[in-house]
């Protein structure tokens, strides 16, 4: 008992208090920024390999991006990627990072379903799926509710069953032997429920994308309500990405 | 037609041979030279595999020889005018029987009195497409007292899918039988169809997101070794480094998962915590918790330096005396001896049975360690010492996890004492690497769970040809079937925890 008073004290306060503006050291690689140098484009376009850098202008798809830094280590004076960890919308066209604009990636508030903040702003219950995850994301999506992240604070939780889940969290991309059960997961879920790709394997299959053995058709049937960027996707990503989508 | 033993194929580790230089045998004297084989016990089968080539089969055997430190390679061929059957080596040599059953569901061979061919990952190009992942053939018991339990795909935690079929009688497990398939994503197929080596480095460290480092030093060692390009002391250090910490890291996370399972909440939350510190130092060496982005073909972006030393020392530091404080409370616990002592034995003779490797071989006392047995450079300039633990069970692999941190930590702060560290010592990568035509390549590595082994091969043309991975899971989830024998179905999340198999390196 008394031993174990010591490790509480000795480990202290482990909780981030404030998740929204944390300092994370380089060379942790967050949103890119741009910049309007000119350099040979197409050796740039070539160089990604996830295809996720387009040019004409200069543009790179996070929900392509598996967050190599290959593009900035060759053209750091094109390329940089800040800490920004908050990289996640409801859009997904606003993943696509564009030359010489940088701003942080934006929600669109007013495409937010209603009843998104109305049910969930104080209480989200979610379901894991992991449909061809490479147990990155899932560790990270775990991670999320640990001492140190502590998403619990928000009333924010994954469950065990679909029946008590508010929505579902997706991670990998989705292979052919998952999308039944995923499938029935997702109808047992009650409704309003919501659906949240975390990871780049999710939102475009990443490295996997135009494999045979992948089924995605699951994605093309429903509204993705988040899209989570990451390979994978930080625990702080995912806690501000969900607080932006509820609250 | 007899071989003798000293007359047969040997490469060492991250080394390439000719295919012409393979020893090519008759399935008889393939069949009868393995037997003789496995029968040392310093023999094991790190992987055995068919891929199409010409107007048939070929089939290639490498054997980790622990004696002699080098792999044994041997290879058949089975014509595809001649019928598709060959008899069971499974039936003798039982550890052979996953990899008898996948080249059966790749390419239809069938593999006489084989004494458990079932489907292996329902792959997207496997021969008989009638056979579908809904419709496994479980093995089912007639009887009035015995009741079945079905958990998964999708399981209650935030986990990778798998599917796990109990036969109970009461609340005692009789029978476990786990269907794998629904991770598949046609990864060694991809292998070969990205055509730029950037791609395929991703690639390898998407295998499985819990073993970066170790599948993707295993694939960048095999591609070096094709394109017999020596990469920099320093940056075989550097990959050795990242695989300890990734050892440490990923062993502390599975003690806190097995404290939350045993309803243990401070330790559950502390070893939590004190991963955090490993995979944060991580991300600051390389940027990401995992080691994505670390290990690069040819050399690396991101050299260690004295700076991250200083810090890795002083993080070292601090989790050693947390980590301590945490484990002497939870290790001497009653309720925690209670719970995971003598739950889930594997005997040594069954380890040696079904082949284990790694920590599922090092539970039961077999020494199988590729950081001793085949040790690359960084291994045999800074030896690793093997520890293995004896009872084979749940508090067996509890324990070994936590004594494997502490060797790790002192094999860490030993190179860190002896090793001057500098980005100049260290190359730029290099994906543009010429590989060499009609060779095969293998390299495996120590990782976190056991052994990771790659195997490439090339044709005429220098192009990749087969691309054949083998995580250490593949091996070894026959122990958690194994470990599930009479022992009450409530203890199946510590033994499932306590192994932490991969799913996604299973299924591929």
């Amino acid at each position: 008992m008394l031993n174990e008073v010591k490790v509480i004290a000795h480990n202290g306060k482990q909780y981030i208090p404030d998740l929204r503006n944390v300092n994370l050291r380089a060379p942790y690689r967050g949103r890119p920024e741009i910049s309007t140098v000119k350099v040979d484009e197409q050796a740039l376009v070539d160089i990604c390999p996830l295809g996720a850098i387009s040019s004409n202008p200069v543009r790179i798809d996070l929900g392509k991006c598996a967050f190599c830094g290959e593009c900035a280590f060759a053209f750091p004076e094109k390329i940089k990627f800040t800490q920004d960890y908050k990289i996640s919308s409801n859009i997904r066209e606003n993943l696509i990072v564009k030359e010489g604009e940088n701003h942080p990636i934006l929600f669109d508030k007013d495409k937010i379903r209603k009843d998104i903040k109305k049910t969930f702003s104080k209480s989200l219950k979610l379901r894991a799926v992991s449909a061809g995850g490479d147990n990155s994301c899932e560790n990270e999506l775990g991670a999320s509710g640990n001492a140190n992240f502590d998403m619990g604070r928000y009333g924010i939780e994954f469950v065990a069953s679909p029946r008590h889940a508010d929505g579902i969290v997706i991670t990998g991309p989705i292979t052919e032997n998952m999308a039944e059960p995923l499938q029935i997961c997702y109808d047992a879920i009650p409704s309003p429920k919501i659906i949240i790709l975390a990871g780049v394997d999710a939102i475009s299959g990443g490295v996997f994308a135009g494999s045979p053995a992948l089924n995605r058709s699951f994605l093309d049937k429903y509204k993705i309500d988040l899209y989570i960027a990451g390979n994978p996707t930080h625990p702080l990503t995912i806690v501000n990405a969900l607080l932006d989508l509820t609250r | 037609m007899m071989i003798e033993l000293e007359n047969i194929s040997r490469i060492r580790n991250n080394q390439s041979i000719d295919l012409n230089k393979i020893t090519a045998l008759s399935y008889h004297a393939f069949f009868d030279l393995s037997i003789k084989l496995f029968e040392q016990e310093s023999k094991h089968c790190l992987t055995y595999f068919a891929y199409k080539k010409d107007k048939g089969l070929q089939f290639i055997m490498a054997v980790a020889d622990d004696e002699n430190h080098d792999i044994i390679l041997l290879s058949h061929f089975l014509k595809s005018s001649e019928k598709q059957e060959l008899k069971s080596l499974s039936e003798t040599i039982f550890a052979l029987h996953i990899f008898e059953s996948e080249i059966h569901e790749n390419f239809g061979v069938d593999f006489l009195n084989h004494p458990w061919l079932k489907p292996v990952r329902f792959a997207h190009n496997r021969a008989n497409k009638k056979s579908q992942i809904s419709n496994y053939p479980f093995y089912a018991i007639q009887s009035e007292e015995l009741h079945e339990v079905g958990v998964g795909p999708i399981h209650a935690g935030i986990i990778e899918p798998g599917h796990f079929r109990f036969i109970c009688n009461g609340e005692n497990v009789l029978h476990l039988e786990i269907q794998f398939g629904w991770q598949h994503r046609g990864v060694e197929q991809l292998f070969l169809d990205k055509k730029h080596n950037l791609q395929r480095n991703i690639l390898a460290e998407n295998i499985a997101g819990d073993t970066v480092i170790g599948h993707t030093s295993t694939f960048v060692q095999t591609m070096e070794a094709l394109a017999d390009k020596q990469v920099s002391e320093q940056t075989q250090i550097e990959r050795a480094l990242a695989l300890e910490l990734e050892r440490i890291a990923i062993h502390t996370g599975d003690i806190g998962a097995l404290c939350t399972d045993a309803a243990y909440h401070l330790g559950s939350n502390v070893f939590a915590i004190l991963r955090t510190l490993i995979i944060n130092f991580t991300q600051f060496w390389c940027g990401n918790r995992f080691g994505k982005s670390l290990i690069r073909l040819g050399g690396t972006h991101l050299p260690f330096t004295e700076e991250f030393k200083k810090e890795l020392l002083e993080v070292l530091l601090k989790f050693e005396k947390q980590f301590n404080e945490m484990a002497y409370v939870t290790y001497h616990l009653p309720s925690i001896q209670n719970r995971f002592d003598f739950v889930g034995t594997v005997s040594q003779k069954q380890a040696r049975l079904i082949g284990t490797v790694g920590v599922s071989a090092r539970m039961s006392q077999i020494e199988r360690d590729i950081r001793v047995s085949h040790p690359n450079f960084a291994y045999q300039k800074y030896p690793y010492k093997t520890i293995t633990a004896e009872k084979g069970d749940v508090f067996a692999r509890f324990l070994l996890k936590k004594k494997e941190i502490a060797r790790s930590i002192a094999w860490i702060r030993n190179l860190m004492d002896n090793y001057q560290f500098e980005a100049s010592k260290t190359e730029k990568p290099n994906y543009n690497l010429t590989l060499q035509t009609n060779k095969l390549a293998i390299s495996i590595n120590e990782a976190w769970r056991g052994e990771v082994c790659h195997c490439a091969i090339t044709n005429e043309e220098g192009n990749l040809e087969h691309y054949k991975i083998t995580d250490p899971s593949l091996h070894n989830w026959k122990a958690l079937e194994l470990s599930l024998r009479n022992v009450e179905i409530s203890d199946f999340p510590i033994n499932n925890k306590s192994y932490n198999l991969s799913y996604c390196g299973h299924d591929l």
